[in-house]
């Protein structure tokens, strides 16, 4: 059990790169907090940090109040799990789960009884003298997990531990570590590039880009209230729709028509000083069939008409793509985002607008539909440099 | 019906693969076996069998001096060569430091290298040093021209060394010492012991070195006896004699052959190719 | 060859080789320590002697006349370049090395699509194949030299029973490319195996569904794919079949003309002990060497195995 602190931990390689930069996180004893960015962002640099395998270069990292910098990883007493599980292929499952036992030279009967524990608890009994060559993708993987819990550390750090499995696997193994985690209690740092599992899992999120600490919150905080325009479009899937927009006598004109802005909406960006040019952000949800709505709850918002691209139909509701015409919102941030999902290049000929819908909507692809959205919802966004000027605490 | 033609075409290039690999080699076994009166019959098969050339050459001295010469040479270059390049090739594999891509280019130089542009300074320098004609004398080239076969053979092994494994046991409380010895050095030990039997071919098999920097019994190994098994006995025909003597110098590379098929192959394309 | 990979993981600078902690100055010290004895070695029994071979070929020095050695400039050289004997040694050397690797390089690709390929006895057919490449080189060259020795040889009886072939120039060099030949193709074959494998068979079925015949498969798709591998088999066999000298030794002992630059460089040191000559010979040989090796890395653009040392 213990308590981590990153206070202005950060990375600098010889060659000058800056891989985490100034990250200050409080992770309170018992807490499961995830890391989570896009690649390169430096999380994992920062796990690899609280681990002892790479040195930190400035700032201090304290476990229990005590600053660990120069501790080895050995008498840091935290365990890890692997992206690659990192099974040692020559022991046996039995072998590879009592190795951090038999380094502290805990006796041979406490070793047998913490092992069998651990592989009743993980369901491993029966693989105990295997190999790991012969294990599937997942008993490897509660392999991995059984090494770092017989031992009682004071934290489990995880490098993406799911990321190798297939999809069903993955989200049945969410579960369990979800459950482990709050059977033993142990703080828990969690690396992943997979904002569901962050979603999923975490009691707190750290949202991660270029080597800076974006955002830090419970998932529904993130979700709800993201800082920027990154965090906003990083969390949630499908992911909010972006779309420019100009901020003029309080009403936006935007490529979905005029929407004049709601009370809280203007109170929040008269505050934070709302630049002219400004991105707006919707996320998939707020929008609905208008043909659904009566008068009263679509005076709460703006409609526009369009036309279906593609319908997808998930039975408890129906997700709806269309193209807007116009321009569409460019910032680093969106940039960075697209590049990260594969999709830089994809956006040809306006934006493209993910709404959900109700599974009783009639809307039918390639037919043009009526589209209400809640403008009370929306965020706003600087962009020059991403803040949510929508922002509350 | 198709899958058994095609069978049945791979196996018969298949044993062209055999014939073509083994007929030369059966052949001088075929004349080790030879009698004196049958030698020269031009027969594949010998017609009467002996294992006289046998007995004749492990009672000559010059013979067995030449075995204990080669078994012992080629052990010693090939213990030192291994021990260097893993230390070498794990340095290349494993650490950044100034200076390791000009080691590279050297062990390529000198793969490269025409060995007999090094016998004529080689031949001066030993003369000089008292080197010429010992065990040192020849164990010297050969580790030198072993090295970069050992280190771009093991450098190939320990890349494919998950080192992630070295961090996981750091977390689980091993000391430096500890990951490597248990965990780093058994994943490593495949790799060392197929690097080994790849030196130790090459030095089995050197006969420059071997032929120019000796000149007595005291260090000639046996390709270099050979040779001269020729000249030594002009009264007598050595044809079977030096073929039993390479019949015995082939068994191990035969064995290593049989037992390490796959190591050997794994060795000599991991290091060579990757590009 | 990097660029037609698709990374399977996203790309990860945060992670990777840097991984290595404990301070940087360590690590470097770590691996020059570790390279250090290795370096040593190779340096001293390879890089002194190269020098003080340039210098002997400077010199007279007979080892039978040892107290006329005297420094005399190039004259060593213009003597081994303006002798016969030297430009016939090269010519043979020359005319084995291309032969012999061309010949090599049908047959190892033969072989290494067989050991690569085939549906049968695949583990004997590789085992088998390794004994060429394990065996002695004198112990096969005597092998072959008693195959097409008149009376005694197999081969001699089935081919010219009535001819002493080995004492016949022509005849004698195509023994001499035979008996290489036979040594190193399956040596080639293996470079040349672990190049095909990085042929993917999702390439080859995507070309045969695009129309392709199994040979257009093979002109078309593999050997551009394994072009890399192609190259370094070829630098390193044209590098060492330039080197011959074992089966020479053997079978002819240089005699009517066959004699390779490498027999003489021995000759004229061991035989002759002329240093002198002989070095100049060592560095005439050296240099043929390094164009060879230059022609090969700048021209075909063959990559140098394990240049690109840390990375991957």
């Amino acid at each position: 059990m213990a308590e981590i602190v990153l206070d202005k931990v950060t990375k600098r390689y010889p060659d000058g790169a800056l891989a985490v930069s100034d990250v200050d996180i409080q992770i309170a004893d018992g807490e499961f907090i995830i890391l989570v960015g896009p690649s390169g962002c430096g999380k994992s640099t920062t796990l690899n940090m609280i681990a002892g395998l790479e040195d930190i270069s400035a700032g201090e990292l304290r476990i229990d109040g005590e600053r660990v910098n120069e501790r080895a990883p050995k008498d840091r007493d935290i365990a890890m799990v692997f992206q690659s599980y990192a099974l040692y292929p020559h022991m046996s499952v039995r072998e590879n789960m009592a190795f951090p036992l038999r380094l502290a030279k805990v006796d041979k009967a406490t070793v047998t009884r913490k092992v069998e524990e651990a592989a009743r608890i993980l369901d491993l009994t029966q693989h105990l003298d295997r190999k790991p060559g012969n294990l599937s993708g997942g008993q490897r993987q509660r392999v991995a997990m059984g090494r770092a819990i017989v031992r009682n550390p004071k934290a489990f750090l995880m490098d993406e531990p799911l990321s190798n499995l297939d999809a069903k696997l993955r989200v049945q193994m969410r579960t369990s570590v979800s459950k482990l985690q709050k059977r033993l209690g142990t703080t828990t740092v969690y690396v992943t590039h997979d904002q569901t599992e962050a979603m999923t899992l975490g009691d707190r999120v750290v949202v991660m880009r270029g080597g800076h600490v974006q955002q830090i919150g419970s998932p529904q905080f993130l979700y709800e209230q993201p800082a920027n325009l990154f965090v906003a479009g990083f969390i949630g899937s499908p992911s909010m729709n972006f779309l420019p927009a100009t901020l003029e006598n309080s009403e936006l004109h935007t490529p979905l028509g005029a929407i004049p802005l709601t009370d809280r909406v203007r109170r929040l960006a008269e505050a934070a000083n709302a630049p002219r040019e400004v991105i707006i952000g919707l996320r998939p949800e707020h929008f609905e069939d208008a043909t659904l709505l009566d008068d009263n709850e679509k005076s709460r918002g703006g409609t526009f008409n369009a036309t279906v691209d593609v319908l997808e139909s998930m039975g408890s509701d129906k997700f709806a793509y269309f193209t807007v015409e116009g321009e569409t919102a460019t910032s680093a941030e969106l940039d960075e985002l697209a590049a990260d999902a594969g999709s830089a290049d994809l956006t040809d000929g306006g934006a493209q607008i993910i709404t959900r819908l109700s599974a009783a909507s009639q809307a039918t692809e390639g037919a043009e539909t009526t589209i209400w959205f809640d403008a009370d919802k929306l965020q706003m966004f600087d962009p020059s440099d991403g803040r949510n000027l929508t922002y509350t605490e | 019906m198709a899958a058994i033609g095609a069978k049945t075409r791979w196996a018969l290039i298949d044993i062209v693969v055999v014939v073509y690999a083994l007929v030369p080699v059966l052949w001088i076994v075929s004349l080790s076996f030879k009698t004196k009166e049958t030698l020269t019959d031009g027969n594949f098969v010998p017609r009467s069998w002996t294992l006289q050339n046998y007995v004749d050459i492990f009672n000559t001295t010059v013979f067995l001096r030449a075995l204990v010469n080669s078994i012992g040479i080629a052990l010693i270059a090939t213990a030192i060569a291994v021990v260097l390049g893993t230390m070498a090739a794990y340095a290349i594999a494993r650490l950044d430091f100034p200076g390791k891509q000009a080691l590279v280019g050297v062990s390529l130089l000198i793969a490269m290298f025409p060995q007999v542009s090094l016998v004529s300074p080689l031949f001066e320098m030993e003369r000089g040093l008292g080197l010429f004609d010992t065990w040192p004398g020849l164990i010297l080239p050969y580790i030198t021209f072993a090295l970069p076969l050992a280190i771009y053979t093991l450098s190939a092994f320990f890349r494919e060394i998950p080192w992630e494994l070295e961090k996981a046991a750091k977390m689980d409380g091993a000391t430096p010492a500890q990951a490597f010895r248990r965990v780093i050095a058994p994943l490593a030990a495949p790799g060392v012991f197929t690097t080994a039997i790849l030196v130790f071919i090459f030095c089995w098999n050197d006969f420059l070195f071997a032929i120019s920097l000796t000149s007595t019994e005291a260090s000639r190994t046996v390709p270099a006896a050979l040779s001269f098994f020729t000249g030594s006995s002009q009264f007598e025909d050595p044809t079977g004699t030096i073929s039993a003597a390479a019949v015995v110098i082939t068994v191990p590379i035969i064995l290593f052959v049989l037992f390490f098929q796959r190591r050997i192959v794994a060795g000599l394309t991991s290091g060579a190719v990757k590009g | 060859m990097s660029h037609t990979v698709q990374q399977t993981r996203p790309a990860r600078p945060d992670k990777g080789k840097r991984a290595v902690s404990e301070g940087k100055k360590a690590e470097r010290k770590l691996g020059l320590l570790l390279c250090a004895p290795a370096a040593l070695v190779m340096l001293a029994v390879t890089g002194y002697p190269i020098v003080y071979s340039i210098w002997l070929s400077l010199q007279r020095y007979d080892l039978r006349f040892p107290d006329q050695q005297k420094f005399i400039g190039i004259d060593n050289y213009v003597t081994v370049l303006t002798n016969s004997y030297w430009w016939t040694a090269f010519g043979v050397t020359t005319l084995i090395t291309v032969i012999s690797v061309a010949i090599e390089l049908v047959l190892g690709m033969g072989l290494a699509l067989v050991m690569h390929r085939t549906l049968v006895m695949r583990g004997l057919v590789r085992t088998v194949a390794l004994i060429p490449y394990g065996i002695v080189t004198v112990v096969a060259a005597f092998s072959w030299r008693y195959a097409w020795t008149q009376d005694t040889g197999y081969l001699a009886r089935l081919f010219a029973p009535e001819a002493a072939l080995l004492t016949e120039r022509v005849p004698a060099l195509a023994i001499i490319v035979l008996a290489e030949v036979w040594k190193t193709v399956p040596f080639m074959a293996l470079l040349l195996m672990a190049g095909l494998a990085l042929v993917p068979d999702d390439l080859l079925k995507a070309a045969s569904m695009d129309g392709a015949s199994a040979w257009q498969r093979f002109t078309k798709v593999i050997i551009p794919v394994m072009k890399p591998a192609i190259l370094v088999a070829l630098l390193f066999r044209t590098l060492d079949a330039f080197r011959v000298f074992d089966n020479i030794f053997v079978l002819t002992n240089g005699a009517q003309q066959t004699g390779s630059v490498s027999m003489q460089t021995y000759n004229n040191l061991i035989k002759g002990l002329n240093l002198g000559i002989g070095s100049t010979m060592s560095v005439l040989i050296f240099l043929a060497v390094a164009v060879i090796a230059f022609l090969f890395i700048k021209v075909f653009g063959t990559s140098a195995p394990g240049g690109d040392g840390g990375k991957r």
